[in-house]
């Protein structure tokens, strides 16, 4: 192969500002496809949360409580969905990131750090819609589910929960070696998943096991959401909680991320 | 008026733990200058333009890069530097035209993604993902994504590392029109030939000290009258039968390389030629007058530290 063909790179005479905007929705859009692209990545983040809504819903075999099945699912499955997002699918694919020298190269263009996490908040916040109107939508439209109580509240817990689970994700990948955070991402959100009462009632678990999962934030925002959309209102202890975790996985993980390989 | 230097290091150290990798480094490349930073591995050539690039924090020291702190001064200099790291650094999923754009879209007024793919040959791969690009079309894109917001400074960390000798040409014409279009270029390299044909101006640098720096002439001929006449052959010599037969001391460089320590001058050279004749050697290569550029890398390493290392450092 021989290249004649000049490159045209003669610098600018006269520089424009930096187009901010357009970096940051360059890096979201990049964010989004890379994050659907991943096979891996949508399994956790649609196929589990709608798989055990659907099959859970119809198949009457879990600890529900006194109530229908779908009635339950719906809260645990939308926290299921938000922590797939952001402790799982971002935590992964950030730590890939950092290990093949992504984060690294971004520090010398244009896009600042601020601008690189905004994009990557962008980013869950898209998925994030995606995934409540399918699981809202299918328990509506295919699971007879009728939402009575907690549209405001509702759409809160779930940005609340996105910041709170994507900073543990960003701790992870920033802190773990990339495989650490794959096995270890993956195995929380399944140890998550069992021990939270969102996907069946705590109750069915020892007493102390359903106590720890109901402090985690799987468990508090399941406990906060459910309460919500059963018309009781804000859970302020698991709120409480939710934002505990939150400003500690924020300071632990804005100290020790390493941007680097 | 002379044009402000685009990048001053002054006292630059920079340690990791107990190794000393940049020591009191003293540099400055003046504006439209292509520099070869040159030494083994280990030498500290990374680390130096890692610190340009606000990676790393200095011990000591100060780096000024088109007038700016590199780290604190960030936001204003990105815009008008480009980078190309010495591997990767993209994203393994996606593919050479969305990275592109995606680098296009940080700058204000980039060259154009698909033209520049083309330009670096990289068209007929344009979706393909880059994990499954080859080596040397992996460089070239990482080439395309440090010009491609037309930098007026670029920062080239071994950039024919890898590549085959028709794609090694193609880069090297590529920095050659960098340099044309009055862009400053840094580039660290362990190839003498690489740092002949490209820089302007080459420093040395060994153990994370800069123990030489000048122009590739100013290099090659210091000193020049002791420089003798040196030649390469595929045999092993009798020194003192070629000592007498040229009359002046010959000395042996390293295997294979060998060094005659007299003025150049046609009598001498006819009579190594008549000599090798006679011998039935075949002669490799023929410098007089003049150091290769090797050469005064390997004296100059030498004379820094053991000699063992410089030649390892070299080797091809």
């Amino acid at each position: 192969m021989s290249v004649d063909a000049p490159l045209g790179v003669a610098p600018p005479t006269r520089r424009g500002p930096t187009p901010r905007t357009r970096a940051l929705l360059a890096q979201t859009r990049m964010e989004l496809r890379l994050l659907v692209r991943s096979a891996e990545s949508l399994i956790v983040t649609f196929g589990i949360p709608l798989g055990f809504l659907a099959f859970f819903s119809t198949v009457d075999v879990l600890p529900t409580g006194d109530r229908d099945a779908v009635d339950f699912l719906v809260p645990g499955v939308l926290a299921l969905s938000v922590a797939a997002t952001g402790l799982v699918a971002v935590a992964i694919q950030t730590a890939f990131e950092r290990k093949y020298g992504v984060l690294k190269r971004l520090g010398t263009t244009p896009l600042s750090k601020r601008g690189f996490l905004a994009a990557k908040g962008l980013a869950v916040a898209g998925l994030l819609a995606v995934q409540s109107l399918l699981v809202v939508g299918l328990a509506v439209g295919a699971l007879g589910w009728r939402p009575t109580a907690g549209l405001v509240v509702v759409p809160v817990l779930v940005v609340l929960g996105a910041v709170v689970f994507t900073a543990l994700g960003l701790l992870m990948a920033g802190t773990l070696r990339a495989e650490a955070t794959l096995a270890g991402s993956n195995a929380l959100f399944l140890v998550l998943l069992l021990i939270s009462g969102v996907t069946f009632e705590a109750e069915a678990l020892p007493d102390q096991v359903a106590a720890i999962g109901q402090a985690l934030p799987v468990g508090a925002l399941g406990v906060a959401l459910r309460q919500a959309l059963d018309g009781g209102g804000v859970a302020v202890g698991a709120v409480v909680g939710l934002v505990v975790w939150g400003v500690l996985a924020i300071g632990v993980a804005s100290r020790t991320f390493r941007w680097e390989p | 008026m002379v044009a402000a230097p685009a990048i001053v290091l002054d006292g630059l150290t920079k340690r990791y733990g107990a190794l000393t990798a940049v020591d009191d480094l003293d540099l400055e490349v003046a504006s439209g200058e292509t520099l070869a930073l040159l030494g083994p591995n280990g030498a500290g050539k990374t680390t130096t333009i890692e610190c340009c690039e606000g990676y790393r924090v200095p011990d000591a020291g100060t780096v000024r890069v088109l007038g700016l702190d590199p780290r604190r001064e960030a936001d204003a200099l990105m815009p008008r530097i480009g980078v190309m790291l010495q591997d990767g650094g993209v994203y393994p999923m996606a593919r050479p035209l969305e990275v592109l754009e995606l680098f296009a879209a940080f700058h204000a007024d980039p060259l154009d993604p698909r033209g520049l793919l083309e330009r670096v040959g990289l068209g007929q791969v344009r979706d393909t993902r880059y994990r499954d690009l080859s080596g040397g079309q992996q460089q070239r894109l990482s080439l395309a994504l440090a010009v491609v917001g037309r930098p007026e400074l670029v920062f080239l960390d071994e950039p024919t590392a890898g590549l085959d000798v028709a794609a090694r040409r193609d880069t090297w014409a590529h920095i050659t029109e960098l340099k044309q279009a009055g862009v400053t270029v840094v580039l660290t390299t362990h190839l003498l030939d690489e740092a002949e044909q490209l820089a302007d101006r080459v420093a040395i640098v060994d153990r994370g000290r800069l123990i030489a720096a000048g122009t590739p002439a100013e290099l090659t001929h210091r000193d020049g009258a002791s420089v003798g006449v040196e030649f390469s052959v595929q045999a092993e010599l009798d020194l003192a039968a070629l000592s007498a037969a040229v009359g002046a001391a010959v000395h042996r460089v390293r295997p294979g390389t060998y060094r005659i320590e007299a003025a150049n001058d046609p009598s001498l050279i006819a009579a190594l030629a008549r000599w090798l004749e006679a011998e039935d050697v075949l002669l490799g290569r023929l410098q007089a007058g003049k150091r290769s550029l090797e050469e005064v890398f390997l004296q100059l390493t030498a004379e820094a530290g053991d000699p063992d290392r410089a030649d390892e450092a070299v080797a091809p």
